[in-house]
């Protein structure tokens, strides 16, 4: 179990050490020079974005002391003391919640739908035609960079307050979003069905039909159960700018310091979404497991 | 249409017997069909239902429609209006990117000594390893606009508020990819360094955070996209950056001035988008 190293005599051993000390040293100075880099956006942000230690050094108490109030009943008992008076809007909330699941569900079939033509149409091993690909993609990217809730506010005007201007956002959001996952799906399917319904004289529609849907399906769904989690989250706040739901009745409690009905609400807000993710997770899960059967 | 394709004259040519051999798949029995159809079926009728309970009727969308074709109208031409409002748009959209940076990078760093406490494999304790995950999982669901809405009341109104919005929204997505990140990484340099003699902490040090880093880095830059976004919209409730114009200006019903603003913000996000996936592919090249 003796093991002896062995080490190359001085004269093979010095340009190998000089080789590695210059590969340290050249990675030192590249990372070096990235820090600095760093340092000098992070100090231009700074200015830029008005930070202020010192002020948040003050305030912090203030952060704590914020969740403290929110832990309490007006009266000043904890919260937790009393559930029937925390939740003592139960009722409203539920309803107001459900409603921003129903927008959530509601915009998210309809960009899905949107979605599901917009991404076949952009697709270039189906679409020969690069002008209305071209059209389509950009299409889809206005969609999808321009938030959900400037489309909210945009739409608060022409549509009046209430859930319709929220679902048409989240409609228009979650079509550019799933649009360009779809479009990615579709571009790395195996063509040899496609090309068989070709072959065989189908038409344009039935190769989709029979080609390329059965083997996207499941990856859609998948796609669109994700996005359905993530609206859910974006529906919650669309009531800020007055398209409907319990963003509505946050804000207000938010704004006015109902401190108790604020955490009661969030508590609601994130139990929910906790909930949707666990069983969209397990949902997924499932879909993309029958797609590895298929 | 048969004299063009002989492959499908011969289909159906021989249809009886192939109808024969592929029953199944042809006619999948009642079964499965009753099961697509019930999904199908329940989905159309509870976004029918949706559409009840939320109150939205066709004659309310039509009329919609009609108000915002008006609205498209009049946002055309976009135009700053005056060369002064322009450097103060300008000024704002760079308020956004340094909020974006900000929040992004802080949240990093913060998220990173989060998600080794939350890694199952370098905190064996499962009590700590859950409260962590749970209360990450709670951070995260909760959107960057309501932490907006609790900073401003402690720091006041202004971009600092959106800063901090961003980092802890962020904070709680980091310290999850980034435990994730960890709990997939080998083991393998681990061992080597720990058989070397190396101490607990070197073995982190250059048998995991090699790994990870990269990794990481590009899913920072991903979400420093994604917070350009983000940095756009939590003006809307008065924390700083181009948001607050905008919301003004839509309040005010200034449209060809909006038009210019959502314009400005398309530009930026895309250049944004194109400068960080240059950096990602540079990271990730230069690493590997």
């Amino acid at each position: 179990m003796d093991h002896t190293v062995i080490i190359p005599p001085d004269a093979q051993l010095e340009p190998l050490l000089r080789a590695y000390r210059a590969a340290v040293a050249a990675r030192r100075r590249q990372f070096l020079t990235g820090l600095a880099v760093m340092a000098a956006t992070f100090a231009l942000a700074c200015i830029g974005a008005e930070v202020d230690p010192a002020l948040f050094w003050d305030q912090l108490g203030n952060f704590t002391s914020y969740f403290g109030r929110l832990a309490h009943l007006d009266s000043g008992a904890i919260v937790l003391s009393d559930p029937a008076e925390w939740f003592w809007g139960l009722r409203r909330w539920t309803l107001m919640l459900r409603d921003t699941l129903l927008m959530a569900y509601a915009g998210t079939l309809t960009g899905a739908v949107f979605a599901f033509c917009g991404g076949f149409l952009c697709s270039r091993n189906l679409v020969s035609s690069a002008k209305l690909r071209f059209v389509v993609r950009r299409l889809l990217e206005i969609c999808r960079t321009v938030p959900d809730i400037v489309f909210a506010l945009i739409f608060v005007a022409a549509f009046g307050l209430g859930a319709l201007p929220g679902v048409l956002a989240i409609a228009i959001h979650t079509t550019g979003a799933l649009g360009k996952l779809f479009s990615e799906v579709v571009e790395n399917i195996d063509m040899k069905p496609v090309e068989g319904i070709a072959a065989s004289g189908g038409g344009w529609i039935s190769q989709v039909r029979f080609g390329v849907v059965p083997q996207v399906l499941s990856n859609f769904a998948s796609y669109t159960v994700l996005r359905f989690e993530i609206n859910v989250r974006g529906a919650a706040v669309l009531g800020f700018v007055g398209a409907g739901g319990i963003g509505e009745e946050l804000i207000i409690a938010i704004r006015k310091f109902f401190y108790s009905d604020v955490s009661a609400m969030l508590v609601m807000i994130v139990v929910c979404v906790m909930v949707i993710d666990t069983l969209s997770e397990k949902l997924r899960h499932r879909l993309l497991a029958m797609d590895r059967h298929a | 249409m048969s004299g063009r394709s002989p492959l499908k004259a011969a289909f159906l040519a021989d249809r009886e017997r192939i109808a024969l051999r592929h029953g199944a798949l042809l006619d999948p029995g009642w079964r499965s069909r009753l099961g697509t159809l019930s999904i199908f079926g329940g989905g159309a009728a509870l976004y029918v239902a949706s559409f009840f309970l939320l109150d939205m009727s066709l004659s309310h969308l039509i009329g919609g429609f009609w108000r915002l074709t008006d609205i498209v109208g009049l946002m055309v031409p976009p135009t700053p209006g005056s060369w002064s409002r322009f450097y103060l748009y300008v000024g704002a959209i760079g308020q956004t990117l340094s909020i974006a940076f900000l929040g992004t990078l802080m949240a990093a760093l913060l998220a990173v000594p989060m998600g080794f406490l939350a890694a199952r494999n370098v905190v064996a304790n499962r009590i700590v390893h859950l409260l962590a995950r749970r209360s990450l999982d709670t951070i995260r669901s909760i959107d960057t606009l309501i932490w907006a809405l609790i900073w401003i009341n402690v720091v006041g109104l202004g971009p600092f508020a959106g800063v901090l919005a961003i980092m802890c929204s962020d904070f709680g997505a980091f310290g999850k990819l980034m435990s994730e990140a960890i709990e997939t990484a080998s083991h393998k340099p681990v061992e080597g360094i720990l058989a070397a003699g190396g101490s607990r902490f070197s073995a982190i040090r250059f048998g995991v955070v090699p790994q990870v880093l990269p990794v990481f880095a590009s899913q920072v830059l991903y979400y420093f996209e994604s917070n350009t976004r983000s940095a756009t919209i939590i003006g809307i409730v008065g924390a700083g950056g181009i948001g607050l114009q905008l919301s003004e200006l839509i309040r005010v019903l200034e449209w060809q001035q909006a038009a210019f603003v959502i314009l400005m913000v398309l530009v930026t996000v895309a250049a944004i988008d194109q400068v960080s996936q240059l950096l990602r592919g540079a990271i990730i090249g230069r690493r590997r």
